[in-house]
């Protein structure tokens, strides 16, 4: 079985000095590890962004498309071979900007991926832009008087899409994320994962700091249950979606590979692609 | 006795029109006649005129005719929209519910018959089609028994009563006309066809089917007209097969998803029409770069951006050839018949996967929904090549190091490998890359990159099996015409004419438009005297594409329509023979 170690590369990530993108890629490696993945079995697709190299610094097959587009290739990805691990991962610009569309529908679609946001309120890459998770009133370069946008809540967005796993994390508390993105493989069906993982040199709001002193455990909440959608909603309105752990999940539900109609068993890539000649002539009979 | 008859049905959009034409079809394609159907109809479900033309003909045709022998009308719009394409000797059956009036200049002889009357009267008004099918026979002196297994088929599941009461409402329609017609009773008595089985689709069936052939076993599709019959068909099928269609959020989660299949290791399509195809431009850049196969068909329609969603229009050329920014190698196969698009499609998914780029299979409105008889495909032609897919162990690389999927090789293509395979791991990237997929930047690493992906095509048009369809009968002609996709058949039949005025024509189809078979059209355009092409949009894309490919430029001449409609074969026949008389060409 593969260690941890087996899925780092000799790459050395372009990420600013104390990014929380190197905690969130270090969980990926010990939770692949940790449920017994072996680095050939797992593909890692990611978006566009300082985040979106994440791809290619685990060793896995990694997959670096296009902005906003790591869900629908993650999701076909999956559909190709189902015994894949599929990890989708990005930044808040790629799955709640340009990338939205395709969030809100991967969640109620419900294909068995993992779906991980490095979350950090801010467009890094492009030199401190505002993003939708901007909290109204933050000044950016795009937004020089504080921006006059309501920052979106992907978590109560996530809720309303009928997401079947929906969880937030901070960069820095590695055990407590390395156990969600577990749980969140484990999942059967698509795991949603927002991860604050803030941006040292672009954002001066949301630090690590300001995070320690506003997020709160769901664990510490006393009698939460995290099969009850409605006391998750009710808790994140409550916090203003500041608070990690799993929010909601509900197992009953099957995923999407195991409602498809006559979808194959086994990996599909490995199905023949010859028809036999009766079958053939079959198909041609309907049109006579 | 005649050997060809053009037949129309017409009314509201939503009043079983389609049904109509469709019931008569089936009927006459399994007595062994050649039909070939094109359908007018707008952007809306309920209301709007809507008709649909059928040729039915002893020999094979793949052109709507210039004029009409039968015209059926369910409202006065109908008569008054079409009376002018019907001849000296023409037939126009109405339904006598909305009074129907001819113009004073119509040629055709009005006949009145109560089909919603005689509908009603044995059950449901909305049998009048098939009163309307029951006169059509009387004029065809057919009988009625043609239509027993079609209508069973139809009606079965509904029981055997409303069988019966379709084909009551036939034998009424019959009855009724046959009084009318008196002595014309069969006036147009088709000449006995060969019994020949044979299918009857639309070019999106053949494309879907060759998809299927093809190994084709996943596909991520928006709908979109005239696109939406692959994804339909395709849901149906695939599961057969273990496999699936997904119905996307939107045309660029179609072509990523298909993207993401692909490098998964299943052949995958995606298929649209025009504006779905201007928001795929992304995925397909990234396609070209990541090496990842794909196949994309796009079925043209009326452009730009909604224009003319239910119109016959092939202005996508360029943007197919040029799609996408910065340059990337890719393939653009465009079939001139429905048998064609079925193999051009099973083939697609070979050529995408030997040459691992993105592959569009062009279409266009008039290839894709005109209704059809088609020639039997062969399944033993379709062959499946996966190029060089690795499917043998590979060695664990030295240090560890990743997979060189993108190793710089003589033709360009590079080993390929998909996920889940052991000492095959490497990185894919829209970035540029060196050959273990590793983002690079530097010059020496962007030259040699960019050089193996374009050198990959470089043979192509060598090895493409048929990239120009030829009917050169002349060594030295008069004329060469030119065309693509579903313009084929009406070229030929106008040829004909041509021919007949004593010009010597020779014909081809560009099949392979991208890259461009430059040495076989210069070649041909060389042993004309004068050379013109035809096509449906407005700036002659294909024109300039040749030009620009084979020079000439003072030589070749345009034919274009864009209104909308099709070309048919006299537009084609009398433009030619002005511009050649008048010395226009």
């Amino acid at each position: 079985m593969a260690t941890f170690k087996e899925f780092r590369n000799d790459v050395k990530p372009n990420w600013c000095p104390g990014c929380g993108d190197f905690s969130v890629q270090a969980a990926m490696q010990r939770a692949a590890a940790n449920v017994g993945l072996e680095p050939e079995n797992l593909a890692v697709v990611s978006g566009i962004g300082c985040s979106g190299r994440i791809s290619g610094y685990i060793k896995s097959y990694g997959f670096h498309g296009i902005h906003g587009r790591s869900l629908p290739i993650a999701q076909g990805v999956k559909m190709a071979n189902r015994e894949l691990t599929v990890i989708a991962s990005g930044g808040d610009g790629d799955g709640f900007a340009i990338g939205m569309g395709h969030t809100i529908h991967a969640i109620r679609r419900n294909i068995d991926i993992t779906y991980i946001v490095m979350d950090n309120q801010i467009y890094g890459l492009t030199k401190g832009q505002t993003s939708p998770r901007s909290a109204a009133g933050f000044k950016t370069k795009s937004t020089p008087e504080g921006s006059i946008e309501q920052a979106v809540s992907p978590m109560e967005l996530a809720l309303s899409a009928g997401a079947t796993f929906v969880a937030q994390s901070f960069s820095t508390d590695l055990k407590d994320l390395t156990a969600i993105i577990e749980a969140g493989i484990n999942h059967k069906g698509f795991s949603f994962i927002n991860v604050f993982s803030p941006c040292v040199t672009y954002n001066k709001i949301n630090t690590y700091d300001w995070f320690k002193q506003n997020l709160t455990k769901l664990n510490t909440i006393e009698g939460y249950d995290s099969s009850n959608k409605e006391q998750a909603m009710q808790t994140l309105m409550q916090h203003d979606s500041l608070v990690t752990g799993i929010i909601y999940q509900d197992s009953s539900r099957p995923s999407y590979q195991e409602l498809v109609p006559g979808y194959a068993e086994k990996a599909l890539n490995k199905s023949d692609l010859t028809l036999d000649q009766a079958h053939f002539d079959k198909l041609v009979a309907e049109f006579m | 006795m005649i050997n060809q008859l053009s037949w129309k049905v017409g009314g509201q959009q939503g009043e079983g029109i389609e049904s109509t034409g469709e019931i008569f079809c089936i009927a006459l394609n399994r007595l062994g006649y050649y039909l070939y159907g094109y359908r007018h109809f707008s952007s809306r479900i309920k209301g709007g005129h809507t008709n649909n033309k059928i040729r039915v003909s002893t020999t094979e045709t793949r052109a709507i005719s210039d004029d009409l022998d039968i015209l059926v009308a369910f409202d006065q719009e109908t008569i008054d929209v079409n009376y002018k394409e019907l001849h000296e000797g023409g037939i126009i059956i109405a339904d006598a519910k909305f009074k129907p009036v001819c113009p004073e200049d119509t040629k055709a002889e009005l006949y009145i018959v109560p089909f919603t009357e005689i509908a009603a009267e044995l059950g449901t008004s909305l049998m009048k089609n098939m009163v309307a099918i029951g006169a059509t026979c009387a004029v065809l002196g057919m009988e009625i028994s043609v239509f027993n297994d079609v209508v069973d088929e139809i009606f079965g599941r509904k029981g055997e009563e409303i069988v019966k009461k379709n084909m009551d409402a036939i034998t009424a329609g019959y009855k009724a006309m046959e009084v009318l017609l008196g002595e014309k009773l069969g006036a147009m008595e088709l000449e006995k066809a060969d019994g020949q089985k044979r299918m009857f689709m639309i070019g999106n069936d053949a494309i879907a089917l060759g998809a299927v052939a093809g190994g084709c076993r996943f596909m991520a599709a928006y709908p979109i007209t005239p696109a939406s019959e692959i994804m339909e068909y395709l849901i149906k099928k695939l599961p057969q097969f273990g496999g699936t269609v997904i119905q996307t959020e939107d045309e660029i989660a179609a072509a990523t998803m298909a993207i993401g299949a692909n490098y998964g290791g299943v052949r995958a399509i995606t298929a649209s029409a025009g504006p779905g195809l201007s928001l795929k431009m992304e995925a397909i850049g990234l396609a070209g770069i990541t090496e990842t196969p794909i196949v994309i068909v796009d079925t043209q329609r009326g452009g730009p951006s909604t224009g003319l969603p239910t119109k016959q229009e092939q202005s996508d050329l360029m943007a197919m050839i040029y799609g996408t920014h910065g340059e990337i190698p890719k393939i653009v196969m465009a079939p001139s018949t429905v048998e064609e698009a079925f193999y051009d499609t099973a083939e697609a998914f070979n050529l995408a996967e030997e040459y691992q780029c993105p592959v569009i299979v062009l279409s266009d409105l008039q290839l894709s929904l005109g209704k059809q008889t088609v020639q039997p495909l062969d399944y033993g032609k379709v062959e499946i090549r996966r190029g060089k897919l690795v499917d043998f162990e590979i060695e664990e690389p030295e240090n560890k190091s990743y997979f060189k999927r993108y190793e710089v090789t003589e033709d360009g293509v590079s080993p390929r490998v998909v996920p889940g395979m052991k000492n095959g791991i490497h990185h894919v990237t829209g970035v540029e890359h060196d050959e273990t997929g590793r983002p690079s930047e530097t010059a020496l690493n962007r030259k040699l990159q960019m050089d193996k992906r374009m050198r990959k095509l470089n043979n192509l048009t060598n090895t493409f099996q048929t990239p120009v369809y030829k009917n050169t009968p002349h060594e030295e002609a008069d004329l060469l015409i030119l065309g693509f996709n579903s313009t084929r058949g009406t070229i030929d039949e106008a040829i004909g004419r041509l021919e007949t005025d004593g010009m010597k024509v020779n014909h081809a189809q560009i099949r392979l438009i991208h890259p461009f078979p430059a040495d076989e059209v210069l070649s041909l355009v060389q042993s004309a005297k004068k050379v013109v092409v035809i096509e449906n949009n407005a700036t002659g894309q294909l024109a300039n594409i040749i030009k620009m490919n084979v020079g000439h430029v003072n030589k070749i001449k345009s034919i274009l329509k864009y209104d909308g409609n099709p070309f048919l074969p006299h537009e084609i026949h009398t433009q030619c023979k002005e511009m050649f008389e008048y010395g226009n060409v």
